[in-house]
C-alpha cells in the first residue's frame, strides 16, 4: 500500500516536472510572438518553405538548420526584407534559387515571423524584439 | 435477412465504384452487328505537341495506355505551385517506378520556362525519370489546352509573378477522359487524388 502510495506520487510529481518545464522555457511574451508569427508565416512562407519549415528538395530550403539560423541571426530579417539572390549553403545542400522580398512586412511583423522560425524550427527560446530588427536591417548589405 | 444481404451487396459494389467522368457528353447514334445502338462520346484531351525538359517533342503517344495526371505552374510562381508541386512529388513518389501512371506539368511561362529552365526546376524537385514530364509550348498552344483539362490560366500582371491560373492536379485516363480534378495545395483533397489514383488503376488493371 505505501509503496503504491510513493510510486503514485513520483509519477505525480514527474508528469508536473516534464509538463511545466517544457512550457516554462519560454515567456508567454515569445510565445504570443511565435503565434502571430505562425500566422504570418503562413501566409507568406509555408508556400515554399512548408508547413514545418522542411523546404523543397533543392528548390527552397529548410529552416530547420538551427547552426544556420544561429550564426546568421541579424541577417534573417534583411533577408525577409530585401529577399535574397545568389548561392547559398543550408545543412550542407547547395541552394540557388531567387526568394522575394516582403518590403511591406514592418519590423514588428518581421520580429514575429522570426521568432516563430527559430522558435519552432530552429531551438531559440527567446524572441526577436521590435528594436532589434530595426537595428539589423539598418545594417542589411543591399 | 435476405434484406440485410441484399443492401451489403448494395454497398459493397458502391465501395468498388469507378470514378465519374468529367465534361460536357454528347450521344451519337452508331451501328453494331447491323443494330442501330446510341453511343455517349465523352470530351477527350485533344492531341498536342509540346516540348519537354529534355528539349524533346512530347505527345499524347508518351501517355499511350498510361493514367496521367496534368497540371499547369511556372517555376518562379511565388503563390501556389510551390504547394502544389510539393503535393505532386508525393504522388510520384508513390507510383515512382509504375509504368501505367505519369504526370504531365505545363508550364504557362512560355517567355522564362525554356527546357534547360524546366530541367533545372525538375532535378532540383527531386524527379529522376521520366515519368513526370515538364513541357513548355507556344502561348496559343498551352493556354488552349488549359480550357480542355476545364482549368483556368491566364497572363495577368497583377497577379503574384505575372500569371493567374488554378492549381488543380486533373486524372486522365487511357481513353483520354477527365476522370478527376482536385485542388493541388488542399492536403485532404491531395489525399483523395492518392486513393482515387488506386480506384482508377484497379479499373484498368491489365
Amino acid at each position: 500500500m505505501i509503496i503504491r502510495v510513493i510510486v503514485g506520487i513520483l509519477l505525480l510529481v514527474s508528469t508536473l516536472y516534464t509538463l511545466f518545464s517544457c512550457t516554462n522555457e519560454m515567456s508567454v511574451e515569445t510565445k504570443q510572438y511565435a503565434t502571430i508569427g505562425q500566422k504570418l508565416y503562413d501566409s507568406h512562407c509555408q508556400n515554399c518553405h512548408g508547413n514545418n519549415g522542411e523546404g523543397l528538395g533543392s528548390l527552397y530550403p529548410p529552416l530547420r538548420d538551427s547552426v544556420f539560423l544561429n550564426q546568421n541571426r541579424s541577417l534573417l530579417a534583411c533577408i525577409i526584407k530585401n529577399g535574397m539572390n545568389g548561392p547559398i549553403q543550408v545543412a550542407g545542400v547547395a541552394y540557388n534559387q531567387q526568394m522575394p522580398a516582403f518590403p511591406q512586412l514592418s519590423s514588428l511583423d518581421i520580429a514575429y515571423l522570426l521568432t516563430y522560425v527559430t522558435t519552432y524550427f530552429g531551438n531559440s527560446k527567446t524572441h526577436f524584439k521590435q528594436a532589434e530588427v530595426e537595428e539589423f536591417l539598418k545594417n542589411c548589405r543591399s | 435477412m435476405l434484406l440485410t444481404g441484399f443492401f451489403a451487396n448494395l454497398s459493397c459494389s458502391s465501395n468498388t465504384n469507378k470514378l465519374p467522368i468529367y465534361g460536357e457528353r454528347s450521344t451519337q447514334e452508331k451501328e453494331v452487328d447491323g443494330k442501330t445502338i446510341i453511343d455517349t462520346v465523352y470530351h477527350t484531351i485533344p492531341d498536342f505537341s509540346f516540348i519537354n525538359q529534355d528539349s524533346a517533342v512530347l505527345t499524347q503517344k508518351f501517355f499511350e495506355g498510361k493514367i496521367y495526371v496534368a497540371n499547369f505552374f511556372f517555376t518562379h510562381c511565388p503563390s501556389i505551385c510551390p504547394t502544389m508541386q510539393r503535393n505532386l512529388l508525393k504522388a510520384y513518389e508513390k507510383y515512382k517506378g509504375n509504368n501505367q501512371i505519369a504526370f504531365l506539368s505545363h508550364s504557362i511561362d512560355f517567355k522564362y520556362d525554356q527546357p534547360h529552365v524546366l530541367k533545372d526546376y525538375a532535378t532540383k524537385l527531386g524527379v529522376d525519370n521520366d515519368q513526370w514530364q515538364f513541357v513548355t509550348g507556344s502561348k496559343a498552344d498551352i493556354y488552349g489546352i488549359t480550357k480542355d483539362y476545364l482549368v483556368l490560366a491566364s497572363e495577368d500582371e497583377n497577379a503574384p509573378g505575372g500569371y493567374d491560373h488554378q492549381s488543380y492536379l486533373v486524372i486522365i485516363d487511357p481513353e483520354k477522359r477527365i476522370r478527376g480534378a482536385y485542388d493541388g495545395t488542399n492536403e485532404q483533397q491531395v489525399e483523395k487524388l492518392l486513393t482515387d489514383l488506386d480506384v482508377i488503376l484497379k479499373e484498368y488493371q491489365k
